[in-house]
């Protein structure tokens, strides 16, 4: 990077920092330009790879079923006008139902059935039984007709320190891997920009 | 909801399960097919690789429907509360008394076809309603046009049934980024200068959900939030005040709504839960002692 490059990404870097000091004009132009500029780079990425190909071009070469797509999508455009804005029900109920007939049974095969196989037939060794307690009693936690009391309340409170120990294991890898971000801005900052830290 | 509505609600959403079983089990394989790949696709109405997934659903409508049945007939779900949804309540109180709006997020991550902000627009509406009754602003800032149509839609709807059509603020569902960071920093400006008394943050999250929820904290809302989003639950439970665990988030629409349709579908997946379990201490019996697999029709 140059040195009008480097410069300019980390007073950026400072300037979102700076929101650690609470709300200021340095913080709000480092947030106003980020969003700005993801907003114009979708739009230019969305119009260049997904309407320009997709909807245009095949237009232009008389495919008719593209024009489908972007009708829908015009419609949705149809809310900023709020005598029509009606119609963006109809390309929202299919977002909606579409988007519901895909995932549910991606889910139920990836998050239910995959997982009940791989947690029963695991049993064939002592991790596998301690996973399987592990899976029953988190269930069991999770079941709300049922009040957690006696026997069922004792297995519920084993499947939360079942998760417990999950959580907080998540937390420290996670809070593990944002260090090491901290860490690439600071030596960013203190190597690339400032030159106190050589590599 | 009147009766009928409720017959009406109970109706629909066992059209919609058998509509969603048969789009997908029956789709033709042909649709399904790689047009990049150079094997050549066959016409057909049966996508006999998805057979788990069909007798699956079908069992989940069944479940529904014997539940929607009951409670056609007049019997009452118990649901059993949860600390994060009792604290809905208060949090709208809360703001209303400060006389400051509350923040209500979906996160980033998710889009309209993903169950969890399906299940988050349940409970906005639910929260919509309350707001509207209080007379307490609502912002809701997100990452996806579709969403924050869809949103619109569920929060004037909701002040139509809190029969105040004149709370609804089209301008405060905004778009903001779709990008994670762009839109962490908006929503972290928008809570620095608005001063939200709740925020709700509920839906998918990713890298970004720490950084919303401390600041929700910092600037001394009272943050109640729920997500399927395994890794950032943990900064959840640090972070905020209350916070709902996966599958609750699932139930709290109906739990929030203390409506008996709502309740029929967490009372049928719960059943759902009760099969799961003796299947898996089934399979567990089976393969430990004959070695048997009673999972194997669903591997295919």
């Amino acid at each position: 990077m140059s040195l009008l490059e480097t410069t300019t990404t980390a007073l950026l870097t400072l300037a979102i920092y700076s929101f650690l000091a609470g709300d200021n004009p340095f913080y709000k132009f480092a947030e106003h330009l980020l969003v700005g500029l993801t907003i114009g780079y979708t739009l230019v990425i969305t119009l260049k790879s997904v309407i320009w190909p997709q909807a245009i071009i095949p237009m232009t070469r008389g495919e008719m079923p593209s024009l489908v797509p972007l009708l829908l999508g015009c419609l949705i455009l149809l809310r900023l006008v709020p005598r029509w804005a009606g119609w963006s029900r109809i390309s929202l109920a299919l977002v909606v139902g579409g988007g519901a007939g895909v995932a549910i049974p991606a889910m139920l095969k990836a998050r239910v059935l995959d997982q009940m196989a791989a947690t029963a037939n695991g049993v064939t060794s002592w991790a596998g039984w301690i996973i399987l307690i592990g899976v029953l009693a988190t269930l069991t936690y999770f079941v709300f007709t049922r009040a957690h009391r006696g026997a069922w309340g004792t297995s519920a409170r084993i499947g939360r320190y079942f998760m417990m120990v999950f959580f907080g294991a998540t937390f420290a890898y996670t809070v593990m891997s944002r260090v090491a971000l901290l860490i690439g801005r600071l030596e960013f900052l203190m190597g690339d920009w400032l030159g106190i830290l050589r590599s | 909801m009147s009766a009928l509505n409720r017959r009406g609600f109970i109706y629909s959403r066992i059209a919609i399960a058998i509509l969603i079983c048969l789009v997908t089990a029956l789709i033709p394989a042909a649709v399904l097919a790689d047009a990049s790949s150079s094997a050549t696709a066959a016409a057909g109405w049966f996508h006999s690789s998805r057979i788990a997934e069909l007798v699956g659903i079908v069992i989940a409508v069944l479940v529904l429907a014997i539940a929607a049945l009951l409670v056609k007939r007049g019997k009452r779900l118990q649901l059993r509360s949860l600390p994060a949804l009792d604290a809905v309540g208060d949090a709208l109180g809360r703001a209303t008394e400060l006389g400051t709006p509350v923040l209500y997020s979906t996160g980033w991550g998710g889009d309209m076809g993903r169950p969890t902000t399906m299940a988050s627009m349940g409970i906005l509406a639910e929260i919509a309603k309350r707001a509207a009754e209080y007379n307490c602003r609502l912002l809701f800032p997100s990452h996806d046009p579709l969403i924050v149509s869809v949103a619109q839609e569920t929060v004037s709807q909701s002040a139509l049934a809190a029969g105040r059509p004149d709370w609804y603020r089209a301008d405060d569902i905004s778009f903001v980024s779709q990008s994670q960071l762009g839109y962490a920093a908006a929503v972290d400006g928008m809570m620095a200068r608005e001063h939200p008394g709740a925020v709700f943050l509920r839906g998918s999250f990713e890298g970004g959900a720490l950084i919303l929820a401390e600041t929700a904290h910092q600037t001394g809302a009272l943050t109640i939030a729920g997500t399927d989003s395994t890794i950032e639950l943990s900064f959840f439970l640090v972070a905020c005040d209350y916070t709902l665990i996966g599958e609750e988030l699932f139930a709290a629409s109906g739990i929030v709504a203390k409506d008996p349709a709502a309740a029929a579908a967490v009372w049928s997946q719960d059943w759902l839960k009760y099969l799961v379990l003796t299947l898996l201490i089934v399979g567990a019996a089976l393969t430990a002692t004959v070695g048997f697999n009673l999972f194997q029709w669903t591997a295919k």
